[in-house]
C-alpha cells in the first residue's frame, strides 16, 4: 500500500495526487485517444454517447451528488442546449459562438429553475423539476416558428471554423472527449475550492452551512446554473450526434436515464458519473441482444430437453412477445435502480473502491469497512 | 466594554414563550455560561443569536452593532461562530473538508475563478489550509485529517465541531453543550480547551452546559434560565446558591 508523505499544501490541492494517478490516467487517456483508430464505427459511436451521457452525469453529479438537490429535469436542459444549437446554426451562427451561447442560456434557465429550489426539498423539488421538464417539452412542441414543433428539426453537420466535423468522424469523437474532460475539470476545480465545499455542506447540513456563513440561496442557484450550463453543452453535442431533434426525444424517461447514470455509477464522485454513463449506454444494446436471443435460446434448450417442436415454437413466440412488450424497458430500468439502491448504494464506483481496497489490504480486508452507520440524532428542526 | 449584548429578547412559538425578555451582556475575554433545566430556552437563545430564529421582540448587539436584522449567513463573517448540541457536521466529507467549510466566511474568490482554478484561488486555498492546520494542532486532531466524519466516534466529532467553529477565527464562540455525550476524560480535555480558547486565542466564550463541574471549573459568570425567564446571574457559586435556582432544579 502506498503511503503519501505530504510536505506541502500543493500536494493536497493537486488533482493528480501522486505518480500512480499520472500512470493510470495517462494510460486511460492514451487508450481513449487510440480508440477511434482501433474500434469499428459502431463502438466509436457508442463511445460518443458514453461521453455525452457522462457530461450530463458530471453536471447532475454537481447538482445531486454534491449539492443534494435532486433533479428529474435534466432532459429539458439537454433539450434547451440542443434546440439553441439547432436554431442558431440554422441562422448561420458559427459553432464557436452558439456552443457557449447554448451553455450560458441553459445556465440562466437553470438558475431560474433553482429559485423554487430554495423553498423545496427532497421529493417536492423532484416534482418541481418534473413540472419544469414537461413545460419545456410542451413549449418545444408548440413554439413552431422556432422549434418546428412535433415535426422536429434537422441539425446540419457541425462546422468547426470552416472544417466540417461529421457525426461519425473521429474529430467529433475528440470534440466530445474534450468537452467531457473540460466538464470533469470544472467539477474537480469546484470541489477543491470554497464553492464546491459549500455545495457539499448544503447537502449534509443546511443549518450548519448557514451558521458557517454559506448563503444557501446563492449557492443552490449557482449549483443549478453550473449543472444546467454543462448539460446545455452536452445538448449541443447531442443535437449534432442525432442530426435530428424533436420534442419526444427529451422525455421524462431520458431524465430518469440521467438520474440512473449517477445512481448506478455512485453518487459521490466524478468517477461515478463516467462509470454510470458507460453502463447506461451499453445496457441498451445488451437488452436488445437479450430480447432477440433469449427466446431462440430458450426454445432450443426446451426442445433439446424433449419438448415437442410446436410447443417449443410456441414458447419462443411467447417469450419474444414478452420481450417486445411496451414499457418493458422502463420496468427493467426501475428494477436496476432498486437493485443498486438495495445492494450497492455506492454504485459501481463504490464497488470498484471496495475491490481495490480488498487487494490493497489483502488478506486483512473487513466487510464492515464500508458499513453505513445510522445516526439518530440529526436535527431537522432548523432547516 | 461589553462585546455582546442581549437586550430584552423574547421568542414566541404560538402560545409558548420559549424566551421571555432575557437580557445579559458579555465582556470581551469572558467565559459566560447559560444553565437551566431541559426546555428552559437555552438553545433557543443560541438559535436567536445565530439568527436561525427571528426574535419576537428585543435586540442583539455585537461590538456595538445591532445584529437583530442581519441574515444568518453573515453572522459568521461578523465573528460569531457556533457548535450544535446534536452535532451538525458534514457527515460525508473528510474532517479537513469540514474545517475548510469553517473558513467559508473568509472566502474571497468568485466561482468563475474557482472553475478555472486561477493562481489567486490556489493562494487563498493555501492560506485557508495554513489556518486550518493551526486549529488542528491546537485541538490535537492530526490523526483524523483524511477521515470521513461518518466513521468517527462521538467524542472526536464533538471536538471537530469546536475546531470547525474556531476555523472561522471568531471573536465570540457559542458552544452548545460541549460536554454532552463525552466521558469524564474527554470532558476534562474539553474544559482545558475551553480555557485555552479564551486565554491563548483570546476568543470570548458563550456556552450552554449541564455538567456543573465543568461549569464551575471554567465559567466566569453564569446565567440561570427557567421557562424562558432569567432566574439568576452572577458567579457560579452565587447562582448555585440562589434559592430560585435550587427550586427550579429540585422543586420548591
Amino acid at each position: 500500500m502506498r503511503f503519501v508523505f505530504k510536505t506541502d499544501y500543493d500536494q493536497d490541492i493537486r488533482i493528480l495526487k501522486h505518480s500512480g494517478y499520472w500512470w493510470s490516467y495517462g494510460v486511460l487517456l492514451a487508450v481513449l485517444i487510440a480508440a477511434p483508430f482501433l474500434l469499428g464505427s459502431y463502438l466509436q459511436s457508442q463511445l460518443v454517447f458514453v461521453f455525452i451521457y457522462a457530461i450530463v452525469g458530471v453536471a447532475l453529479m454537481i447538482l445531486t451528488g454534491f449539492t443534494g438537490q435532486a433533479s428529474l429535469g435534466h432532459a429539458a436542459f439537454l433539450a434547451i442546449g440542443a434546440y439553441t444549437a439547432g436554431f442558431l446554426q440554422g441562422h448561420g451562427v458559427p459553432f464557436i459562438v452558439y456552443f457557449p451561447v447554448a451553455a450560458v442560456l441553459t445556465g440562466v434557465v437553470g438558475a431560474l429553475v433553482g429559485f423554487p429550489a430554495l423553498r423545496l426539498t427532497g421529493i417536492y423539488l423532484v416534482i418541481a423539476t418534473i413540472a419544469f421538464a414537461f413545460i419545456v417539452e410542451e413549449v418545444l412542441a408548440r413554439w413552431e416558428s422556432v422549434t418546428h414543433g412535433n415535426e422536429g428539426m434537422r441539425v446540419r453537420t457541425l462546422d468547426l471554423v470552416g472544417m466540417p466535423v461529421p457525426r461519425d468522424s473521429s474529430a467529433f469523437y475528440f470534440l466530445c472527449l474534450l468537452v467531457l474532460v473540460g466538464a470533469v475539470l470544472v467539477a474537480l476545480n469546484l470541489l477543491r475550492s470554497p464553492t464546491g465545499r459549500a455545495f457539499v455542506a448544503i447537502r449534509d447540513s443546511e443549518t450548519a452551512g448557514k451558521s458557517m456563513g454559506i448563503d444557501l440561496a446563492a449557492y443552490k442557484v449557482k449549483s443549478f446554473a453550473v449543472s444546467a450550463a454543462i448539460t446545455g453543452m452536452a445538448g449541443v453535442l447531442f443535437a449534432h450526434k442525432m442530426t435530428f431533434i424533436s420534442p419526444e426525444m427529451f422525455t421524462l424517461l431520458l431524465s430518469i436515464e440521467f438520474i440512473m447514470v449517477i445512481i448506478i455509477g455512485g453518487a459521490f464522485g466524478v468517477h461515478g458519473a463516467i462509470l454510470g454513463a458507460i453502463f447506461m449506454v451499453m445496457i441498451d444494446p445488451f437488452l436488445t441482444a437479450l430480447k432477440d436471443d433469449v427466446p431462440v435460446l430458450a426454445a432450443s434448450v426446451a426442445s433439446s430437453f424433449g419438448m415437442a417442436q410446436d410447443a417449443a415454437a410456441q414458447l419462443q413466440e411467447k417469450l419474444s412477445k414478452i420481450g417486445s412488450a411496451a414499457g418493458l424497458k422502463g420496468a427493467i430500468y426501475g428494477l436496476i435502480i432498486m437493485m443498486f439502491i438495495l445492494f450497492e448504494p455506492y454504485g459501481l464506483y463504490g464497488r470498484w473502491l471496495k475491490v481495490k481496497l480488498f487487494f490493497q489490504l489483502f488478506p486483512l480486508y473487513k466487510r464492515a469497512t464500508f458499513k453505513r452507520q445510522k445516526t439518530y440524532v440529526k436535527s431537522e428542526r432548523n432547516r | 466594554m461589553s462585546l455582546f449584548t442581549v437586550d430584552g429578547i423574547s421568542l414566541q412559538f404560538g402560545g409558548l414563550r420559549a424566551v421571555d425578555n432575557v437580557s445579559f451582556s458579555i465582556s470581551k475575554g469572558e467565559i459566560f455560561t447559560i444553565i437551566g433545566p431541559n426546555g428552559a430556552g437555552k438553545t433557543s437563545i443560541f438559535n436567536l443569536i445565530s439568527r436561525l430564529y427571528d426574535p419576537t421582540s428585543g435586540k442583539l448587539f455585537f461590538e456595538g452593532r445591532d445584529i437583530t436584522e442581519v441574515p444568518p449567513h453573515q453572522i459568521a463573517k461578523l465573528g460569531i461562530a457556533r457548535t450544535f448540541q446534536n452535532i451538525e457536521l458534514f457527515e460525508n466529507a473528510t474532517m479537513l473538508a469540514n474545517l475548510l467549510v469553517g473558513r467559508h466566511c473568509h472566502a474571497t474568490t468568485q466561482m468563475w475563478q474557482e472553475i478555472l482554478f486561477l493562481p489567486s484561488v490556489r493562494r487563498a486555498e493555501k492560506d485557508h489550509r495554513r489556518k486550518v492546520e493551526e486549529v488542528i494542532e491546537f485541538l490535537d486532531l492530526q490523526a483524523y485529517r483524511e477521515k470521513l466524519i461518518a466513521g468517527l466516534p462521538y467524542g472526536v466529532r464533538k471536538v471537530i465541531e469546536v475546531a470547525r467553529a474556531l476555523c472561522s477565527e471568531p471573536k465570540l464562540i457559542l458552544l452548545d453543550e460541549p460536554s454532552s455525550g463525552l466521558n469524564v476524560e474527554e470532558t476534562d480535555d474539553m474544559s482545558f480547551w475551553i480555557r485555552d480558547i479564551r486565554s491563548e486565542l483570546g476568543i470570548t466564550v458563550l456556552m450552554v452546559e449541564h455538567d456543573m463541574t465543568l461549569v464551575n471549573r471554567v465559567s466566569d459568570r453564569v446565567l440561570a434560565l427557567n421557562y424562558g425567564k432569567v432566574l439568576a446571574s452572577g458567579t457560579p457559586s452565587e447562582v448555585q446558591a440562589h434559592p430560585d435556582v435550587i427550586a427550579a432544579y429540585l422543586g420548591a
